[in-house]
């Protein structure tokens, strides 16, 4: 901008460039312009770098959007009406003496329904909201599909989160020892891979009961598998560099060498893991709600929601959409993030 | 090779045992009550009890359950009240209705998931491509029973054209749903890994190198493309089979199927969990899955040869220089 304003034509340059007198200041150094710091080409902090990368990318971004609206509702969706998430809403009928109850009721929006049936008939529901109508007990859809999701999201981080530290550890520690520790720890997860998911619930309901606890302890039992072969390969990578052989001359220990310098350098990977188990224990849940071995009523999760609507399928089938919806959406949305993140955090040379 | 081999089989045999002891165990130390006491008096429980031996010490138990499996191939009565008829009265039809739609979703997964994988990777940004990565898209965040609920509701309750339920009498109409919406996930993965590894292949020297030389169409993408992008394609699919042996539990309860997954349903759902069902299950499902990651290995094996050459070994170090780069994504169904 400033350099358009200097700009003089070619005869006026030469007229202005013979009148002038060059003074002091023209040799001395101009200290308000840091040319020090090299701006084009400035070195991008590791964390900084893989941000700017990943908010480049619009799959992610619209994926981590879903995903904090999602949390939003989850954690504020069934407060934004007065029903409990197992209230049964009903009215007292005063002419015939009898309880009403709003069973099955199609979704409700204030004006849209106004407008759609007008003042024709009678309701004794007029003054209540069902945004996405009630079930056929007679339980409002939006606060029960938004408390599910809390239950659903809820099972998925902290299962995952432990599974993480429990696998990360398994892998570093199996990968950095190597030899017979390591062929050990490699069977012992070989045979822990090779009995089905399944399984593993079918046998622990025989003897727990059935409900949150049967899920959360079947997705610890799977799901650290994958954290700790990934952490085990990149602990192989990094293991033979030769900062890891600095350290260790300078003396620190195996838990140094494991956790202090490695393992922030395996962080990367596991977090990309990470993202795309969460969506799986969210599918898991879902699924062993859906088979009868999961949440227990009056309590509810998208799965178990899934289930109710798919059981009254041939007569109410918008019951089934909201729970559907929401998670196809959460799936979607940590695959994306999943993947935007793989791509940030290990950029391939054509990509930069 | 054939040392290799060998050892991978002896590896699966020990594992098998291992899973069998564990699942024994478990089932069998683990508190709980295989008969419903609301219903059974304590003298008739400990009559059953001792009827079916729960009173002998655990190794016994396990060396005769062992011996009876292994010499009859039976796999003992069911242990709750309502449900005492021998568990080989119902394993037979179960297990040929799960296999038979399992066979079916298997094949129609792979064969339309590499067509498709191969046509998206020789028109690249076109039509198919596009159309394989929507595909891919659906089948990672629409879980297969969402999918198979649509179907049924569309194609079954709608529009009369397939049958509500399975029915082995009408077998190819009724089985064309459950096996489509089985197949939904394996499909989508099969396609998508398909495709990048062709693109992959393509883009290398060698069929650089091969086209200079004046190959091309057909001959240039089966002989150079093909060989050498399928092999890692081999590896996803072991996972998948397994999936959808397992996903098989949604499909049966949605269509109705007498199969494996709803037997073991029954058995956990049911009031006093059946222990020997569940038992006998899992140590099938386990056989099953040990038995298909033996043979893909074997296969797997086979088609590359640089584990050919190299034995075990060779295997090992390219999955743990891979690792981390191999598709978190994979087997996201349980």
């Amino acid at each position: 901008m400033s350099r358009k304003k200097n700009v003089v034509s070619e005869p006026a340059l030469q007229s202005l460039q013979e009148a002038y007198v060059p003074t002091q200041e023209d040799f001395t150094f101009d200290t308000s312009i840091d040319i020090h710091t090299d701006r084009n080409y400035a070195s991008v902090g590791f964390w900084k770098g893989v941000a700017t990368r990943f908010f480049k990318n619009k799959r992610a971004v619209i994926g981590l959007v879903i995903i904090g609206i999602s949390i939003f509702l989850a954690l504020a969706g069934p407060y934004m009406n007065q029903y409990g998430y197992s209230d049964i809403q009903s009215v007292y009928d005063e002419e015939t003496g009898n309880e009403v109850t709003a069973r099955s009721l199609p979704p409700r929006i204030p004006w849209l329904h106004k407008l759609m049936t007008g003042e024709a008939y009678d309701d004794p529901f007029a003054d209540r909201v069902f945004l996405f109508g009630t079930d056929s007990l007679g339980r409002d859809l939006w606060t029960r599909v938004w408390y599910g999701a809390r239950v659903s999201l809820l099972i998925a981080f902290v299962t995952i989160f432990i599974d993480m530290i429990v696998g990360m550890t398994f892998g570093l520690v199996s990968g950095y020892f190597g030899g017979i520790l390591d062929d050990f720890m490699q069977r012992f997860l070989e045979i822990a891979n090779s009995i089905p998911r399944l399984v593993i619930v079918g046998v622990l309901a025989t003897f727990m009961p059935k409900g949150i606890g049967l899920v959360i302890v079947a997705l610890l039992l799977t799901e650290w598998i994958g954290m700790s072969k990934i952490a085990r390969a990149e602990m192989l990578k990094n293991k033979e560099q030769e900062y890891i052989m600095a350290s260790r001359t300078l003396g620190a220990g195996s838990g140094r060498i494991i956790f202090i310098d490695i393992l922030p350098n395996t962080i990367g990977p596991i977090i990309t893991q990470m993202m795309f188990s969460i969506p799986n224990a969210i599918f898991t849940e879902a699924f062993l709600s859906f088979v009868g071995v999961g949440i227990m009523l009056p309590q509810c999760s998208i799965g178990s929601l899934i289930e109710d609507g798919f059981n009254n399928i041939t007569t109410l089938p918008y019951q089934i959409v909201p729970p559907i919806l929401v998670l196809a959406f959460l799936m979607l949305a940590f695959n994306f993030v999943g993947d935007g993140l793989r791509e940030a955090l290990a950029p391939r040379i054509e990509d930069m | 090779m054939a040392r290799y081999i060998v050892k991978r089989v002896l590896m699966a045999g020990v594992t098998l045992f291992i899973i069998t002891f564990l699942l024994f165990m478990l089932v069998r130390i683990m508190p709980g009550n295989p008969f419903p006491s609301e219903r059974m008096s304590d003298e008739a429980i400990a009559k059953k009890r001792e009827e079916m031996g729960l009173d002998d010490p655990i190794l016994v138990q396990f060396g005769n359950y062992m011996k009876e499996v292994l010499t009859t191939g039976s796999f003992g009565k069911g242990s709750s009240l309502y449900n005492g008829a021998p568990i080989s009265s119902v394993l037979p039809t179960a297990m040929s209705n799960s296999f038979k739609i399992g066979a079916v979703a298997i094949l129609f997964g792979i064969t339309v998931g590499l067509i498709l994988g191969i046509a998206a990777a020789l028109n690249r940004g076109h039509f198919w491509d596009v159309f394989c990565s929507v595909l891919s898209i659906v089948g990672v965040c629409v879980p297969s029973y969402v999918f198979m609920i649509f179907l049924q509701y569309f194609f079954a309750y709608k529009t009369t054209i397939f049958p509500f339920y399975f029915n082995n009498r009408r077998f190819w109409l009724s089985t064309i749903m459950p096996a489509l919406s089985l197949s939904l996930f394996s499909m989508s993965t099969i396609a998508r890994f398909t495709r990048n590894e062709m693109v992959e292949v393509m883009d290398s020297d060698y069929v650089l190198m091969a086209e200079s030389k004046g190959m091309y169409g057909t001959r240039l993408v089966t002989r150079h493309v093909l060989r050498n992008a399928l092999i890692p394609v081999v590896t996803v699919i072991a996972p998948l089979i397994v999936d959808l042996l397992t996903g098989a539990l949604v499909v049966e309860k949605i269509y109705g199927i007498n199969g494996m997954g709803k037997l073991m349903v029954d058995a956990i759902t049911g009031e006093g969990i059946d222990y020997n069902y569940v038992l006998a299950l899992g140590i099938i499902y386990s056989a099953l899955y040990i038995f298909i990651m033996l043979v893909l290995d074997i296969v797997y094996c086979l088609l590359d040869p640089r584990i050919r050459v190299a034995g075990e070994r060779g295997k090992r170090r390219r999955e743990d220089a891979a690792g981390a780069g191999s598709d978190p994504g994979e087997g996201v169904t349980v």
